[in-house]
């Protein structure tokens, strides 16, 4: 079951016009900040589908910049973001593709900075929901199903073993993980699916570990 | 993970063998699924029928969005409804209004709550504001009554689509209308299974029903279908009270509407390519809106 809580269709509370492309889009935004770790010094943002047709009537760019500057869908902000972005020195471009995806509502973020540059799929599934289904080329294949984190960190022995003794610490059961790597000894991602709820606290504790760089929700 | 209902079927039975209202149903899950308390998850959803009042408000002092396509209407509705001679009868218009009044302040970029969407989201707010005056609830029904939509707008949503790019328009304001029907239904002290056709009846009425945006903006012809969901919604929560039922099931109509999304060419879901936005008039307001050219950075 995608949608999980009588929240995800009564809600989200939300500055208009949609849901998919505007609420989505924000959140898209802000998970790919979340990710990247910091506010980036300039994005490219690649639209899909719908996404690329209706972008501008949606106000789904001025909702991804919203997002990137850590907007919440709710936050009345999201209308002056691209004022906001200027002020804030976020440089950002919008390239619309006529590429097929899997999804209508696809965007490809990619930021960075003067330290390291990121790449992230997102996917809009409908009244605000949305799915991060890749991640610097690795693709992150979830099932929708369950909550998911994505944990990114050094390709170290331990690594793995740690982040699943701190889930069995707090008794969260795993249903799924895969873990890839770029390159031996160099940035490794894991991606965990789960039959709880992983909470704030928890997420603080699995940051704290050895050799973690970061840690994010990925699926409520 | 373990759920109390996966489709309408188990959601009804549970409720007329436990002897409690859907929206118990609804809150029960959430509290399993959740881990969360009863208090929490009302104090939320009290928020949100917060926002949807403020909205109403707003949207019936007027608002016009940027585009200036919309805006106004509501309170057209509301000052015609004041004359005292309408033909479809005050209740009916009280809700579409408030319907309208709330995609109006959507359109304009205000604060609302989508139900199940953004484009949607007039339908549950303006029809529970319009048999509020009829039905003279507790603040707790209305709260029930997001719930009550809520459960049936989470078995549409995993089991078929709310996504008006994924299912057009059927999908949004169908959903919207059939889950308002529902509600209402309970709220009027229907039975768990008048729900379920009330449901299915009015979605039904919506099946085909594509998603044709002028300019890709959630205006044209988005607000007057959410007026048109709210009185599908009210004429049909009066059928399923009066003992009329759906002759296919509720969970085969949710079906039949993922079919039909799934058929349904791209250019009538979402992508502002088809059906009204395609015609001279649709082409035209977008070329005078967005300049004729959509493609570029910035704006």
């Amino acid at each position: 079951m995608k949608f999980k809580s009588v929240f995800d269709i009564i809600g989200p509370v939300m500055i208009g016009p949609s849901s998919s492309h505007t609420a989505g889009a924000a959140r898209i935004g802000r998970v790919a900040r979340d990710l990247f770790g910091r506010q980036p010094e300039w994005a490219k943002i690649h639209l899909y589908g719908s996404f690329a047709e209706t972008y501008k009537g949606h106000s789904t760019d001025v909702a991804i910049v919203g997002g990137l500057l850590d907007y919440d869908t709710d936050d009345e902000r999201i209308k002056t973001s691209f004022e906001e972005a200027a002020e804030a020195g976020m440089e950002f471009e919008f390239i619309p593709e006529t590429g097929h995806t899997d999804h209508p509502n696809t965007a490809r973020v990619v930021v960075g900075d003067s330290r390291s540059e990121m790449s992230m799929v997102g996917i809009s599934i409908g009244g605000g929901k949305i799915e991060i289904t890749e991640l610097n080329g690795f693709p992150l294949r979830l099932s929708g199903n369950h909550p998911a984190i994505l944990v990114v960190h050094d390709d170290r022995s331990g690594c793995i073993a740690n982040v699943s003794n701190c889930l069995y610490k707090y008794d969260i059961n795993i249903g799924h993980m895969e873990v890839s790597r770029r390159q031996k000894g160099e940035m490794a991602l894991m991606v965990i699916e789960v039959d709880q709820t992983v909470d704030r606290a928890i997420m603080d504790e699995l940051r704290q570990l050895p050799n973690i760089t970061q840690v994010t929700r990925i699926a409520d | 993970m373990d759920v109390l209902f996966r489709n309408v079927k188990e959601l009804v039975e549970r409720a007329e063998n436990e002897d409690k209202l859907i929206s118990e149903i609804m809150i029960e899950q959430e509290m399993l699924i959740t881990q969360r308390s009863r208090e929490e998850i009302m104090i939320q959803m009290e928020r949100n029928l917060t926002v949807m009042e403020e909205a109403v408000e707003k949207g019936l002092k007027g608002v016009h969005s940027v585009s200036g396509l919309t805006g106004g209407d509501a309170v057209l509705l509301q000052a015609y409804i004041e004359k005292g001679n309408t033909l479809s009868g005050a209740l009916m218009l009280d809700a579409v209004s408030k319907a309208v009044a709330t995609n109006e302040v959507n359109a304009a970029m205000g604060t609302i709550c989508a139900t199940p969407t953004a484009g949607s989201a007039g339908v549950v707010p303006g029809t529970l504001f319009a048999v509020k005056n009829q039905l003279n609830p507790t603040r707790e029904q209305m709260i029930r009554y997001l719930f009550t939509s809520g459960a049936f707008g989470f078995v549409v949503a995993n089991n078929a689509s709310i996504s008006g790019a994924a299912g057009g328009c059927q999908a949004e304001v169908g959903s919207a209308a059939a889950m308002a029907s529902a509600a209402i239904v309970e709220m009027a002290g229907g039975t768990p299974q008048q729900s379920s056709e009330a449901f299915a009846i009015t979605m039904k009425n919506m099946l085909g029903l594509v998603c044709d945006p002028v300019a890709g903006l959630v205006e044209v012809p988005c607000v007057k279908r959410n007026a048109m969901g709210a009185s599908n919604a009210v004429v049909a929560a009066d059928m399923a009270l009066a003992g009329v039922t759906s002759r296919i099931p509720c969970d085969e109509v949710i079906g039949a509407m993922f079919e039909i999304g799934q058929s349904m060419p791209s250019a009538l879901k979402e992508t502002a390519k088809g059906g009204l936005a395609a015609t001279p008039t649709g082409k035209w307001l977008e070329s005078k809106i967005f300049g004729g050219s959509v493609v570029g950075s910035g704006r």
